[in-house]
């Protein structure tokens, strides 16, 4: 499986997730600057984390205008997968690829932490290697992670099982305290309505090899290389 | 011009060192020039002398200070740079700005060496946190360093924090950055090969930190810091980060002859530094210098200290190269002037010539002073500690409980949250241990970091706890598993003009120094921040350790927590009656008093070595040195961070108190298997050092004979919440 991994101006994941892929997983991965606009023989681009144009508009809102987010687009269209982290989700939200919008989390400080992520939809191309309700301990690390959107939508993305991850306790329980940002009913990750396209606040990347603590970010690559066929 | 000069801090003889340097009277530019460069932060021209005493050398340092960082082979073929700095004086005026400006400024120096800057270490020292000022700075500090480097996607791994009433004015804010590199892709920073381009990389030049080297960095604090704040300068964390990759990109295509980050005194300092280091000229067009506002003056330009700015040399058929790579990452790169032959640094402005002056002349021929020393003569006076007077309390879970709550001992979490500790998957030993542990992917090895610096105990004895700072902090790294390579220091004093601060200075740097030398730790780079004074009083004499180890094997690497139950709990060392200058007596009866602890160096290096051994043989599975708070505080921490309990047996003469509390130094909680106890204890007979069984781990209470009983987890909610709780 062939993965672009985009390169924003100020994104910081960017080797994180090159590393992971080539070193971890074993797939073949190539750096993708933000202007290029050739996608061809990739089947899987990563949108890092980081601080693209350094956030000091809006996350990810300067992003969205990169010339490479066209064939983002076109890629997706075409059914392609497209996985945002972090920033990454943000750039995702703001292009109009997933819904909703973010809001700086309620504590109003940058968190880094390992949090509890409860799979809610396990019929998606990032989730097929876990079970229903299988709790992940993945880390975040961010300013603005408050997931928001109307009520009416949240309760669509419900309804066709967009929302792909929750924060919720060690035992699976979505409660307020397991909450680390704000977010509208503790959602972490989401997919559009293809499923091809998934965003999410947590770093798979760092928690992808025992000696870092966890290696339950390898549900999600996993997931996609086994949905890829691979 | 006099009244000029001593509005730009210069003295009278210093001025006439300049008249006779140039054969004439300086100019408006030249004067500026010469009064950042001969201010104390720039030219160390009162600590110059003393530092000479410091250790700098061992076969593995690579550079030592007198650049921009020091370099350490780390084997394999890689190095790790490394230096810390302060940034006290803007964050006492602006704290968000001054600490995020602080980390881009030592990030600056260690990329400029050709590292890529893997990590940052903070320690930070603020006043009593009952005072609203001190919990704004506290939160404007964290904040400021959380924004830029996150940003940068630098992962912040450790640091520490105290609080004392000496630093209510003038909070103590130091950086450490640490990068790594191939030792093949060291750049210096030095310009050479006549002809060759000087060329200026990334932001404008603006009004922003004129005069920050002289006017905040080098001058005592009053009632009017306020009104300084314009000399602040404001971080653009984005613009760094390109500017590292660029300069990354620079550096792997072989493009550069020479690198500089442009920090305090900007230009003036970057050309001098360079050209001095190259025994080269250099003309500087200075009318070609991006500006940010078009009607700046010449000597503005020079001494502007507008950040995320580098300058570089590069062969003239290589510029447009350069360019390139910089154009690629959104930033520009002006030539601004040329190498020339000889010695001279001369600027133009429009046709005319605004200054012409010997490089060196600003760079190392600055004034050098044999600052007067004399002890106070109140040392000894705060040295007496009538103990016996003194009402101590019976029920030592209060007193625990009272430790781990208050602001120096209680959980940091809250602040190392806030910054992105795991970016760049390298850290494999997190905050909250005794020290951080980075991996290096390229080699299977690992680093380990760790600062220290008691102030108490400098305070009540120069030489003993600038000893102890090195000491502790080599034993951080021991008890990680790391062998202690080399340090950074950052030297916090008053004003070096008074004769008692100046012997603070001289006492500190001479202790520093015979215990670096003892444990064989050169100091590789370093930093010195006098004047940390506010109407007048002096903070505690603070001198800052920072200190790099290495894991030959990144399997044998350990934490403080205890692993499993059912383990051997060894003390390694000795429990005195140390309790000078102690975390309890400031605590619970708001001393800083008395005797700081003993150190004798050859048993606190035969005590590290036990460790480091012990850990490499598998015999010791979790470490963690004893320091303020005594045995029982590290005991609690040890309980804590592996959720497991112990049972203590101590088996001593000594008052309760005491040997709960005592700090006393060259200790270690370890933990041992029972099959490995007897090698463990013939470990501790070889190497000469006092060896105690002194509990098990299991349960999920801390138990030490009928003194402490307590429950784990209210300890941990206690000790957890403790910090938001006391900044909110």
């Amino acid at each position: 499986m062939r993965f672009g991994v985009i390169v924003f101006p100020g994104s910081n994941c960017e080797m994180d997730c090159h590393y992971v892929i080539e070193k971890v997983l074993g797939q073949e991965v190539r750096y993708v600057w933000h202007q290029e606009s050739d996608l061809r023989g990739l089947d899987c681009l990563v949108l890092p984390g980081g601080f693209s144009y350094g956030d000091y508009l809006r996350c990810g809102a300067i992003a969205r205008f990169s010339p490479v987010m066209e064939a983002v687009r076109d890629f997706a269209a075409r059914g392609g997968l497209v996985i945002g982290i972090c920033n990454g989700f943000q750039i995702l939200l703001e292009a109009g690829l997933l819904p909703g919008a973010m809001l700086r989390n309620n504590s109003l400080s940058f968190v880094c932490r390992f949090v509890h992520l409860r799979v809610e939809n396990r019929d998606t191309p990032w989730t097929g290697k876990a079970e229903r309700g299988q709790v992940l301990r993945i880390p975040i690390a961010h300013g603005e992670g408050n997931y928001t959107a109307g009520e009416g939508l949240l309760d669509e993305m419900e309804r066709r099982g967009q929302i792909i991850l929750r924060y919720c306790g060690p035992a699976g329980e979505v409660t307020p305290e397991a909450n680390p940002n704000g977010s509208a009913r503790n959602i972490a990750g989401i997919c559009n309505e293809g499923f091809n396209v998934f965003g999410l606040m947590p770093h798979p990347e760092r928690a992808s090899e025992e000696i870092l603590g966890s290696t339950d970010g390898l549900f999600i690559w996993e997931s996609a290389l086994a949905a890829a066929g691979v | 011009m006099a009244e000029l000069y001593e509005e730009l801090g210069l003295t009278t003889e210093e001025y006439h060192r300049i008249i006779k340097i140039l054969g004439r009277e300086p100019n408006r530019v030249e004067l500026g020039m010469y009064s950042l460069m001969w201010s104390e932060h720039c030219s160390y021209k009162s600590s110059k002398r003393v530092l000479k005493m410091l250790p700098t050398r061992s076969p593995a340092v690579i550079q030592g200070p007198g650049e921009n960082a020091g370099v350490v082979d780390i084997g394999g073929g890689w190095a790790v740079v490394f230096k810390m700095e302060s940034h006290n004086h803007p964050s006492a005026v602006e704290p968000y700005q001054g600490a995020a400006t602080g980390i881009g400024g030592i990030v600056r120096d260690i990329f400029t060496m050709g590292a890529r800057p893997i990590a940052c270490l903070d320690p930070l020292r603020f006043g009593d946190p009952s005072n609203p000022r001190t919990r704004y700075l506290v939160k404007g500090v964290v904040a400021g360093i959380a924004g830029y480097g996150n940003c940068l996607g630098i992962p912040t791994v450790a640091g520490d924090l105290y609080f004392h009433p000496c630093y209510e004015g003038n909070p103590l804010v130091n950086v450490m950055c640490v990068g790594l590199m191939r030792t093949s892709e060291l750049i210096r920073g030095v310009a050479s090969g006549e002809g060759n381009a000087v060329i200026l990389i990334g932001n404008r030049t603006g009004r922003d930190g004129i005069g920050g080297a002289s006017i905040l960095a080098s001058q005592e604090f009053d009632e009017t810091s306020a009104s300084k704040r314009p000399s602040v300068q404001v971080g653009d964390p984005f613009t760094e980060k390109l500017l590292i990759e660029a300069c990354l990109e620079l550096r792997s295509r072989r493009l550069l002859v020479g690198l500089q980050d442009l920090g305090a005194a900007g230009l003036s300092c970057a050309c001098s530094e360079t050209a001095s280091r190259g025994n080269v000229g250099m003309r500087i067009h200075v009318d070609r210098v991006p500006l940010r506002e078009a009607d700046m003056e010449p000597f503005e330009i020079m001494i502007s200290e507008s950040q995320e700015r580098m300058l570089a040399v590069a062969e003239p058929e290589k510029v447009e190269e350069v360019q390139e790579v910089c154009r690629r990452w959104g930033l520009t790169a002006t030539v601004i002037g040329e190498v020339v032959e000889g010695n001279r640094l001369e600027g133009f402005w429009r046709g005319e010539k605004v200054f012409d002056l010997p490089a060196d002349s600003l760079a190392s021929q600055g004034p050098v002073y044999q600052r007067e020393a004399a002890r106070p003569s109140w040392q000894d006076e705060v040295r007496r500690l009538d103990w016996d007077s003194l009402d101590h309390p019976g029920d030592y879970n209060r007193v625990l409980e009272e430790l781990v709550s208050g602001p120096n001992l209680c959980s940091r979490r809250y602040v190392w949250e806030q910054y992105d500790h795991m970016v760049q998957l390298n850290t494999v030993v997190y905050p909250g241990s005794d020290a951080a542990v980075l991996r290096i992917k390229e080699t299977g090895r690992a680093i380990a970091l760790s600062c220290d610096g008691n102030g108490r105990y400098v305070y009540l004895d120069p030489y003993r706890g600038t000893q102890i700072a090195v000491a502790e902090c080599a034993r951080n790294i021991a008890a990680s598993g790391g062998l202690p390579m080399a340090m950074t220091d950052c030297l916090n004093f008053g004003n070096p003009e008074k004769p008692e601060i100046f012997w603070q200075f001289t006492e500190a740097v001479r202790g520093m120094a015979d215990a670096a030398r003892y444990l064989e730790v050169p100091v590789v780079s370093g930093n010195v921040s006098f004047y940390n004074e506010t109407s007048g009083e002096a903070v505690h004499p603070t001198p800052i350790v920072g200190m790099v180890g290495l894991i030959g094997t990144i399997g044998k690497r350990r934490t403080i927590a205890f692993p499993e139950p059912g383990l051997n709990i060894v003390l390694l060392g000795e429990t005195y009656e140390d309790m000078g200058g102690s975390e309890y007596l400031f605590a619970l009866h708001g001393l800083t008093a008395g005797e700081p602890p003993r150190l004798d160096l050859a048993l606190e290096k035969r005590v590290q070595t036990a460790c480091i051994e012990g850990i490499r043989r598998d015999l010791i599975l979790s470490a963690h040195d004893c320091s303020e708070g005594g045995v029982a505080v590290a005991l609690l921490e040890c309980c804590l961070a592996g959720g497991l309990g112990a049972r203590i047996r101590a088996d001593t003469s000594l008052e309760p108190l005491v040997w709960l509390f005592s700090e006393s130094q060259s200790r270690f909680v370890v933990t041992v298997p029972d099959e490995a106890l007897g090698m463990m204890e013939s470990l501790a007979k070889k190497k000469d050092i006092p060896y105690t069984v002194i509990g098990r781990t299991g349960g999920d209470r801390l138990i030490i004979n009928d003194w402490i009983d307590v429950e784990l987890e209210r300890m941990r909610r206690v000790r957890e919440s403790a910090l938001e709780r006391l900044l909110a």
